[in-house]
């Protein structure tokens, strides 16, 4: 619980709105093996230049490998560099593996009784269990509560795909795919389905971003708004690594937030047929 | 006058000035920078220069970029491609009456008097070229012969990174 408060305050710090917000990604060098022992090197960056290291490592205690049994698998040869993290898997089940960010969190905002404005975690603390009952003052003027939620996935398989690390935790933004996440192929359009805290929602903005940016003039997103059954359909146009990434809100929290957000950011790898 | 002083000895030898006329031979350049509905948005950066069409060298009129204490705005210096290649990877920034601080949307007048004070009479290329963190591209260019015996205004225009650019040059 501490890690996911702290990695909330360290996404809050850094992403102060949405107009500053950076990309974050993971990156596997392969998204499909073969062999009974494969390894893979993974790379993990924040940076708007989808899939170059410019800017930010994305910190390894930020990350986590699910197996595909799903407990919890080992990254190996840990490295930061200035501008990425890097680390090995060693994929000894078959199976799907599954790279996973996750966090969320309480924030306030509010003003005093002389309209000066405060808000909670405060620049650079780190919230302990207690802290937002003990800190926010329920009564204040202008009391705002958010609640976010950031999950990045990045999906990796030997052999032949399975399912368990698919499954939805029901918190925060999250994304079920028509077809596996490691068996996309140009011409076979996948439909996306967007949860909300479990339930399928409408009205979720998801922006696809193909690789290979620093060879063309424009971004070439992909922009598109989950319907009522929270779907949206993906034609992709060639094969390559695509950067997506899904953002809802609402006022539908549980209390004490009165609004919550989500953030689903993902890696897929589209082969060619 | 300090200007005056300058300008007319090439006139007199280009013959290029008539009585009547101005003796002030300038080149005025206007750059649309279009409003963008995006959630995230970054100021282009923008580099203006002409370039001779013989030896290609390239006398730089604008180049609007994030200026910060750290220098950690020039990274981005590299996006204008063209640019860089021709001309910005040699030089040091930040230059005076060159180099500025990145412009919101609008319409902006440049002047370019400081590279008409430059250019020998020959053929040029102008060119625009922008740059968007988070955005994409875009590269306009006008062809022009320097000097001119009559007003000219030459346009370009962009569609994604810029808007209309106009170059007006008075003999």
């Amino acid at each position: 619980m501490k890690f996911k408060r702290s990695l909330a305050l360290v996404l809050a710090l850094t992403l102060p709105m949405a107009a500053q917000a950076h990309r974050f990604w993971v990156l596997p060098a392969a998204t499909v093996l073969s062999g009974d022992d494969p390894w893979v090197t993974v790379d993990a960056a924040v940076s708007n230049d989808i899939f170059y290291f410019n800017h930010f490592p994305l910190k390894a205690d930020f990350l986590s490998v699910v197996k595909p049994d799903g407990s919890t698998g080992e990254m190996l040869n840990v490295s930061e560099g200035k501008h990425r993290t890097t680390f090995d898997l060693n994929l000894t089940e078959q199976g799907t593996y599954k790279v996973l960010m996750d966090s969320s969190g309480l924030r306030a905002r509010w003003e005093t009784e002389d309209g000066e404005r405060k808000f909670w975690p405060g620049r650079g603390e780190k919230p302990e269990p207690g802290d937002f009952e003990k800190k926010v003052p329920k009564q204040a003027k202008n009391l705002q509560v958010s609640h976010s939620a950031t999950k990045l996935e990045a999906f990796i398989t030997a052999g032949a795909p399975t399912d368990t690390v698919l499954a939805l935790s029901n918190q925060g933004l999250e994304m079920k795919s028509s077809v596996h996440p490691n068996d996309l192929f140009t011409g076979e359009p996948v439909e996306l389905q967007f949860f909300m805290d479990g339930k399928a929602t409408e009205g979720v903005e998801v922006v696809i971003i193909p690789d290979g940016m620093r060879y063309r003039d424009s971004q070439e997103s992909m922009e598109l708004t989950t319907d009522s059954d929270g779907k949206i359909n993906v034609e992709w146009p060639r094969a390559g690594r695509y950067w997506l990434e899904a953002e809802y809100g609402d006022d539908n929290a549980k209390a004490p937030a009165t609004s919550r957000s989500g953030k689903y950011i993902a890696t897929l790898e589209v082969l060619p047929l | 006058m300090k200007s005056l002083k300058h300008v007319l000895p090439l006139a007199l030898l280009t013959g290029s000035f008539s009585a009547g006329q101005s003796l002030a031979a300038d080149m005025q350049l206007s750059v649309a920078i279009p409003e963008m509905n995006v959630a995230e948005y970054h100021r282009p950066y923008v580099a203006v220069w002409a370039m001779n069409k013989d030896d290609k060298a390239v006398t730089n009129g604008a180049v609007w970029y994030q200026i910060d204490d750290d220098g950690e705005g020039e990274k981005w210096l590299k996006d204008m491609r063209l640019w860089w290649r021709r001309s910005g990877r040699s030089l040091e920034v930040p230059i005076d009456g060159v180099t500025g601080a990145t412009r919101k949307p609008g319409e902006y007048e440049v002047s370019l008097t400081h590279v008409a004070q430059q250019l020998t009479p020959g053929d040029y290329v102008l060119y625009v070229e922008a740059a968007r963190e988070v955005g994409g591209r875009e590269l306009l260019s006008v062809d022009f012969s320097w000097p001119s015996d009559e007003t000219q205004t030459l346009s370009a225009q962009g569609d994604s990174e810029l808007g209309a650019i106009t170059l007006t040059i008075t003999p």
